[in-house]
């Protein structure tokens, strides 16, 4: 028997660190990409990567992260994986360490470690303000070598179409479309890997990229596969409000000693660098005295959001709030937060090192995603999921630093899974419904472009994000929620009548985003309906209406399968595995 | 009142083979834009700026927050990712061409592959035996890390490439960004095990000889790496690999 022939889509940390195991297991890879891998979205990640090395003498143990991560996901994550995770990641980063990642340093030349939101330890290994950065480059560089050797293909420029599945269900490969020339191909697989990354597009402005539209997912979403927990969202407290995304400023600004702030009094005219300690409100300091600014993100975001919305103390008027560094010396700045307050600096002309940075709470993390099984499976033999595209490892809160751990180790639990996998599998019968697939891809593809409508694909996305970020983020009512999916479904309708203002064949990004557009209508649905199902509140997801948690009937995995009826997805519920942990109440204003 | 506006001349090509064309567009001015999101404004509203219907714009683009490389491109002359180059900041009309070193895809779009061909070439990466639990890494002392690390925020935008005036298809030159890998890697504890073929993989045609210190690279790279450093640097170690190789014949 030939040797079993992986396809792996997306060429972020998860996809690499899949790639990485596969072939060094000798497997062959075949690697799909919209963007060249090394452009990939794990390069925003910026603060730093957790695991319980316990090098700052403080006692810190995998358990004690295990803790931190079910209480910080208010014990909506299933606790067999995350327990593997957490005792995984030590040897990760010395894997990392190996690899050449510049992790900074103590002065004996050992990894230095920075605390970070929802914990008490110096948990967090970085690289600058750049850790993402550095950690995909360095498993860019491994894919290369072993693309050298001829244990890779790269395909960059290639979009995920869909899942070829053959007539018992099983995949058999997928159809992608190459972006250059239009070419719709179908390539055959005995598994096939997505590590497509998180959903932020659907929100119009966000902390992602632009490839993050969460399409991939979808188009398995559409064919079968299981979306869990979609109304899981991410809204990072700390952003730079922008025209074209939200740009994200790291945890880590809080991590090394930043202050968030707001004038006392409504109205202060006095410049920033004038207003006395005394008439600085510092609200998480004030509300939650052990974790001070580093609370978790769902309870930071709150609380900027009251503060501006509640008692009226945005700065100017405007929703926004002062993250203050500038009480700490330059050269440590520089040493640790470079990158960013660099950015800061480009993209609002102000440098942070002088004057107190605005910021304001934007989409970041999609910790719902793909269901998959504890070996990364879903429910459709042959497709695995890993990293952020897939639900598992954050449960209803992410930890900051805690997404570049799970993207390594989905990745690498995913990559062996699947040849083991494919290596029992039996031939498909024929071409395993290749030419179906493909065919019914052409037909998609031709009806788009000659759609004779009105409605432009960018303007209806536009709206799209509006209605999300609106409804669905940091407060959700459900009169709220229901009108967000019925905005939905009107775009949907009117989706029909798109009409692409460019009809090429030839690198025609309009068509691919149209494409896209159209998947991520249908993911959308599965985060309001989530949402509004969802009467309680739990980490992310807050209703005013409901304000507690309710373990009784919510203690459980929200799973989506799509149904094409116009009352959208079918909403199930499943037990979520809590054999370690028992739930407790999650609470920040003192130690847990 | 005349709301404010922006005026943006973008050139465009639909194919390798068409024509070069420009096309200018009026676009409502707001605080804060960048030329991605005038992009995107045309993307919304595909109309020129004497109301002839047109395309959207095709660039590469990704992070938007300068970190990805993807979205470099000539704006009026300069060479800079479109992200972080604000539309305040820019003289009017904006003028907009692709990079014109590197094959034109579409638009703004070019297909700049050869730098991953070059990364290939000098083996940048560390060869680690595996990726099984093999304990802690080597130690790095902090002087060490705070050299390495500007040289591992390349961001392969290809800047550096783009106003090299020897990096043309007659030199073959690698360019700026490939010799800084190598110094990155060499410089490793354990990534110096192929600093002789790296350094061999230089001193050929195309090698770091065709550098003219011009300088420009290091003008213009929006990460600030330490380029003409690196250069001189591996330069200097290209021409001792280079007369160890002759003698030992």
């Amino acid at each position: 028997m030939a040797a079993p022939r992986i396809i792996v889509v997306g060429g972020g940390l998860a996809g690499l660190a899949a790639v990485i195991k596969i072939a060094e297991a000798g497997g062959t890879v075949d690697l799909f990409s919209i963007v060249p891998v090394k452009r990939s979205h794990s390069v925003c990640a910026q603060g730093g990567i957790n695991a319980a090395k316990n090098l700052k003498g403080e006692g810190d143990t995998t358990a004690q992260h295990f803790d931190d991560t079910i209480y910080g996901g208010d014990f909506l994550a299933n606790q067999t994986p995350v327990k593997a995770m957490c005792e995984a990641a030590p040897a990760i980063i010395d894997l990392l360490d190996r690899m050449g990642v510049p992790f900074n340093r103590t002065p004996e030349g050992l990894l230095d470690f920075r605390r970070f939101g929802g914990t008490l330890y110096h948990r967090t290994a970085f690289a600058g303000a750049t850790t993402g950065q550095q950690l995909l480059y360095a498993l860019d560089e491994q894919v290369r070598r072993y693309e050298s050797e001829g244990k890779v293909k790269k395909y960059e420029g290639w979009e995920f179409l869909s899942a070829v599945i053959d007539a018992k269900g099983v995949a058999r490969g997928i159809t992608a479309l190459d972006l250059r020339t239009m070419e719709l191909r179908a390539f055959p697989a005995d598994a096939i890997i997505l590590a497509t990354g998180g959903n932020g597009a659907i929100f119009g402005k966000s902390t992602n990229s632009v490839v993050c539209t969460g399409s991939a997912q979808s188009a398995v979403f559409q064919q079968g596969v299981y979306y869990a927990n979609g109304e899981f969202i991410q809204v990072h407290p700390t952003c730079i409000p922008g025209e074209d995304k939200l740009r994200l400023m790291s945890e880590s600004a809080r991590g090394e000693g930043g202050r968030v702030w707001v004038p006392r009094n409504a109205g202060e005219k006095r410049p920033v660098k004038q207003i006395p300690d005394t008439d600085r409100w510092y609200f998480l300091e004030e509300w939650y005295p052990k974790y001070g600014n580093l609370v978790p993100r769902d309870v930071a975001t709150r609380a900027i959001h009251k503060v501006v919305y509640e008692y009226g103390l945005g700065l100017d008027g405007q929703p926004m709030v002062y993250l203050d560094l500038t009480h700490i010396d330059r050269a440590t700045l520089d040493r640790k937060l470079g990158g960013i307050l660099e950015i800061y600096e480009k993209f609002v002309g102000v440098d942070p090192h002088d004057e107190p940075m605005k910021i304001f709470p934007g989409m970041h993390y999609t910790m719902g995603g793909i269901w998959v099984d504890f070996n990364q499976m879903t429910n459709i033999p042959g497709i695995f999921a890993a990293g952020e595209c897939e639900y598992q490892y954050h449960g209803a809160n992410r930890l900051g630093a805690n997404s570049l751990v799970s993207c390594i180790y989905g990745g690498f639990q995913a990559g062996p899974n699947a040849l083991t996998y494919a290596k029992n599998l039996a031939a498909p019968e024929g071409d395993g419904g290749a030419a179906a697939e493909v065919l019914r891809q052409a037909e998609i593809n031709k009806n788009l472009l000659k759609n004779e409508g009105t409605e432009n694909p960018f303007k209806l996305w536009r709206e799209l994000g509006q209605t999300m970020t609106e409804h669905a983020t940091v407060i959700r009512y459900n009169k709220g929620l229901k009108q967000a999916d019925e905005k939905i479904v009107e775009l949907l309708e009117r989706f029909k009548k798109v009409n692409l203002s460019d009809r090429s064949q030839w690198a025609n990004t309009s068509f691919a985003f149209t494409r896209q557009l159209k998947n991520m209508l249908e993911l959308s649905r599965t985060i309001a309906l989530g949402a509004l199902l969802r009467d309680e509140s739990r980490g992310a997801h807050y209703k005013p209406d409901f304000p507690d948690r309710n373990d009784e009937r919510f203690l459980k995995t929200t799973k989506a399968s799509f149904t094409g009826a116009p009352e959208g997805p079918r909403i199930e519920y499943e037990d979520v595995d809590i054999q370690f942990i028992k739930p407790r109440p999650r609470s920040y204003t003192a130690t847990k | 009142m005349a709301t404010k506006t922006v005026a943006i001349e973008i050139k465009r090509q639909a194919s390798p083979d068409a024509p070069a064309v420009w096309e200018s567009f009026e676009l409502p001015w707001r605080p804060g834009m960048n030329v991605i999101s005038a992009m995107m404004e045309i993307a919304a509203n595909p109309v020129t700026a004497d109301g002839r219907d047109t395309t959207p714009i095709t660039y590469d683009s990704n992070c938007l927050e300068e970190i990805c490389g993807s979205c470099a491109m000539r704006i009026n002359g300069k060479a800079r990712m479109a992200c972080s180059s604000l539309i305040d900041n820019l003289e009017q009309p904006i003028r907009i061409e692709p990079l014109s070193k590197f094959p034109l895809v579409r638009d703004l779009q070019v297909d700049r592959s050869v730098l991953f061909e070059n990364l290939k070439a000098v083996k940048a990466w560390v060869p680690v035996d595996g990726t099984y639990d093999l304990g802690s890494g080597p130690r790095v002392f902090p002087q060490q890390q705070e050299a390495n690390y500007p040289l591992s925020n390349c961001i392969s935008c290809c800047c550096c490439m783009e106003v090299c005036p020897q990096f043309n298809e007659d030199t073959g030159f690698v360019g700026a960004a490939t010799i800084a890998q190598v110094k990155l890697f060499n410089n490793h504890p354990t990534g110096k095990v192929f600093k002789e073929e790296r350094l061999r993989a230089l001193a050929g045609d195309g090698g770091i000889q065709e550098c003219g210190f011009a300088q420009n690279c290091v003008e213009v790279c929006p990460k600030q790496l330490p380029l003409t450093e690196a250069i001189s640097d591996v330069s200097r170690d290209v021409l001792i690999q280079k007369a160890k190789d002759f003698l030992r014949g």
